[in-house]
């Protein structure tokens, strides 16, 4: 039998069209928009001007607090401007627009492929050098690494988990970054393992990568204390709580971090930017993104620098098609429509979906007709229904008291509704405003 | 056959007797004090629980008066400067007299002057589609017309106009609770003072943008070009961030700052036709008289 998580969970067609297409390197874009704030946390402070010139991987934003990341340039260029450009919302963030000259790279940067085994570094240097080269979680929720590395002195990590489960339908950067950068991986997980002072390091992997499986359970076999899993095929198994759940048997708590069940979940890609931090020092100013969609014409997975506009990846993979509905920032779980091509790629970005018109719009609302089917699929053991439902009648104190901040949005619930109620909406709702109850009820 | 009827009866009372006098000493043990004022001001309030004093409902904001020494801070809208003067000579307190307040919609964007630039099909609540995105226009700062207010308002004071989508607040009705003020998620209402006759001059739009930008997605958006700072003889008017706000304390109303607007967004609500006419301004009148209850529409939109 293989390993899963207990409760709920759907399985979505998986429609990994751009599997095993080869990493490709985009050609550098001309201009960049590398907004200040990619990650959860306090935005990063600019610390170059207009007209600055900067180098590629030169810090161009410090971090703003201990939950921030620095951001660096992603090319060598000139600073146009820093001004509000619009973001994939639709609403104004600050971005540091960057008209690009070059690709030269700054001082101390090993631009090899030459795979560097030895870690010299102390625990302490790696989580500098993680910190320094503003590492968040790839994977999609952009946490900054280093505080996850950073483990308070009452709390105990005894095992590393790594995520490559990559659940979301459509995307696979993950994937083609496990079959092509695995030894880089692996390294990576040595250094983790090393910031954190643990022995053991388990990798989650979904069954329909068999090839992703073998190539990492062949080349784990090198490295000491790593073991692969195969998993069952269930969306959202990428869940932090979920993967927890199936791999180690343990169960977080509610409202508690994976460092109270003594664990810490990295993502591969993650690990893969480590590995370039610490033993490159490179920092983070590209990642893997995926271009995918039914009626795109050359689905593929871009290795692309931070800033890039989106238009540019899509007209590398066959340019719009014609019968395009919606453009979609991530996968199609829990991913986000964007209105605007212009929008750059950031440290979140996994994927670029593109939806033809007919499967583009939801259907029209029916009632409930209590099947309950979002109670069985929902990973957390929540009530979808009774969320909406509270949501709408703005009962918000009785909603908290229904856990809806354990929910994490994964959508399965909007997703098996068979009235195509939009339960995920409502609760996204009640989450904020239940949220802004208990920050208001915190200052009293 | 009758003796079981009498122990019945006997019985029967005895229990009840016995469970009388316990309620009664329970009663006068556990009794507990309530001043019966709280109950007479309750009932001088308007009883439409709204919190829009600041209190859950009537109730409590009768104990806080009844508790109070002085009403400066307690002012209930609805019930208005006739209820606070009651509520004042019955606890022997002076009065606190405020100006009447009306909620106005700070946004002009109506269909036709912002169209639509993307579709949003999801949930039909503003709240949940601006935590989402922008909106399906290409104003950020302006209504998204699915009526959360209209939800949340208990005065029947606010409905939809279908044809320009956005709320329209009936000034009848209106009490300035604030309901709508807090459930926009736009922001885009804002309590003024009613004015003299009724009369109110504000702009009508919440747009940061710079002019172009703004001009480009909505024709009837506050460009930030300062005519109006300076036509107004009073100092009332400030501009920031592009967006021209009247100090409804400093305006007296003079209407100078209306005509001046190259494009409309300032308001002017139950004033009388203008002398000066010409043939354009003829017909925009006319039209403010027709609606002369409804706030949206004023003369310049029209």
């Amino acid at each position: 039998m293989l390993k899963t998580f207990a409760k709920g969970g759907v399985h979505p067609p998986e429609n990994k069209i751009s599997a095993h297409q080869k990493l490709e390197k985009l050609p550098l874009p001309k201009t960049v928009f590398i907004p200040i704030s990619q990650h959860i946390g306090a935005p990063a402070v600019p610390v170059v001007e207009k007209n600055s010139e900067v180098k590629t991987g030169q810090v161009i934003a410090k971090s703003g607090g201990f939950v921030s990341a620095n951001i660096h340039s992603s090319v060598t260029g000139k600073v146009i401007k820093i001004d509000d450009v619009l973001d994939s919302t639709g609403y104004k963030q600050k971005c540091i627009v960057i008209e690009s000259t070059g690709d030269e790279w700054v001082e101390g940067v090993d631009l090899t492929d030459t795979l560097v085994t030895e870690i010299n570094d102390s625990p302490e240097e790696i989580i500098n050098k993680i910190n320094a080269a503003g590492i968040v979680g790839l994977g999609g929720a952009t946490f900054p690494s280093h505080v996850k590395l950073s483990v308070p002195k009452d709390k105990k990590v005894n095992v590393l988990i790594i995520n490559a489960v990559e659940c979301e339908p459509y995307l696979t950067s993950d994937h083609q970054i496990m079959l092509e950068k695995a030894d880089e991986i692996m390294v990576g997980i040595q250094i983790l393992k090393k910031a954190l002072n643990v022995t053991k390091a388990l990798i989650g992997i979904e069954n329909n990568k068999p090839d992703a499986i073998e190539h990492f359970t062949s080349i784990a076999a090198n490295y000491e204390g790593i073991e692969v899993f195969g998993l069952k095929v269930k969306y959202p198994q990428g869940g932090e709580k979920q993967l927890i759940k199936a791999l180690i048997n343990r169960e977080v708590p509610s409202l508690k971090l994976p460092l109270d069940v003594g664990t810490v979940v990295h993502n591969v890609g993650t690990a893969f930017a480590v590995y370039q931090a610490v033993q490159k020092n490179k920092p983070l100013v590209e990642r893997v993104v995926t271009v995918t969609g039914k009626s795109v014409r050359k689905p593929s997975n871009f290795i692309t620098r931070i800033g890039t506009p989106v238009n540019e990846l899509i007209e590398a993979a066959g340019g719009l098609p014609e019968d395009t509905g919606k453009v979609i920032n991530g996968g199609p779980m829990m991913g986000k429509a964007i209105n605007s091509l212009e929008i750059p790629v950031t440290k979140g970005t996994s994927g670029i979906l593109i939806i033809p018109e007919e499967e583009s719009s939801r259907r029209p609302v029916q009632n409930c007709i209590r099947c309950a089917k979002c109670v069985s699929v929902c990973p957390m053991g929540l009530e979808p229904f009774l969320l909406m439902t509270l949501s709408e009648k703005r009962m918000w104190e009785r909603e908290e008291k229904e856990r809806v901040l354990d929910c994490m949005e994964c959508g399965s619930c909007s997703y098996i509704c068979p009235s195509d109620r939009p339960l995920l909406d409502y609760i996204r709702l009640g989450k904020s405003s239940v949220n802004k109850i208990i920050r208001s009820r915190n200052k009293k | 056959m009758s003796s079981l009827v009498i122990i019945t009866i006997i019985s029967l009372s005895a229990i009840g007797i016995f469970a009388a006098v316990i309620l009664y000493y329970a009663a006068q043990k556990f009794k507990v004090y309530e001043d019966p004022r709280i109950g007479q001001v309750e009932e001088l309030l308007p009883s439409a629980n709204c919190g829009g004093c600041g209190f859950p409902g009537c109730r409590n904001f009768a104990e806080a008066l009844v508790k109070a020494d002085s009403l400066d801070d307690l002012y209930c809208p609805v019930g208005g400067n006739e209820t606070m003067a009651n509520i004042a000579k019955f606890l022997g307190h002076e009065a606190t007299e405020k100006e009447p307040y009306i909620a106005v919609l700070r946004c002009n964007g109506a269909c036709e002057f912002r169209p639509p630039v993307n579709k949003y099909d999801g949930a039909r609540s503003c709240k949940i589609e601006s935590n989402l995105y922008s909106g399906d226009t290409g104003c950020q700062y302006g209504c998204l017309g699915h009526g959360d207010c209209v939800e949340v308002c208990n005065f029947d004071a606010l409905y939809m106009d279908p044809i320009t989508g956005l709320p329209v607040v009936n000034q009848d009705n209106c009490t300035a609770c604030g309901k709508c003020v807090e459930e926009c998620p736009k922001d885009l209402f804002e309590l003024r003072p009613k004015g003299k006759k009724d009369r109110r001059i504000f702009v009508a739009c919440r747009n940061e943008d710079k002019g172009g930008i703004a001009k480009k997605s909505c024709s009837v958006a506050c460009i930030g070009c300062g005519k109006c700072v300076k036509v107004c003889p009073f100092d009332a008017i400030t501009m920031e961030n592009f967006l021209a706000y009247i100090d409804p304390i400093k305006c007296k109303l003079c209407r100078k700052c209306v005509p001046e607007c190259p494009t409309n967004a300032i308001h002017e609500i139950n004033f009388p036709p203008r002398k000066v006419k010409t043939e354009e301004t003829d017909k925009e009148t006319a039209t403010t008289e027709n609606n002369e209850n409804t706030e949206i529409k004023s003369s310049d939109t029209n």
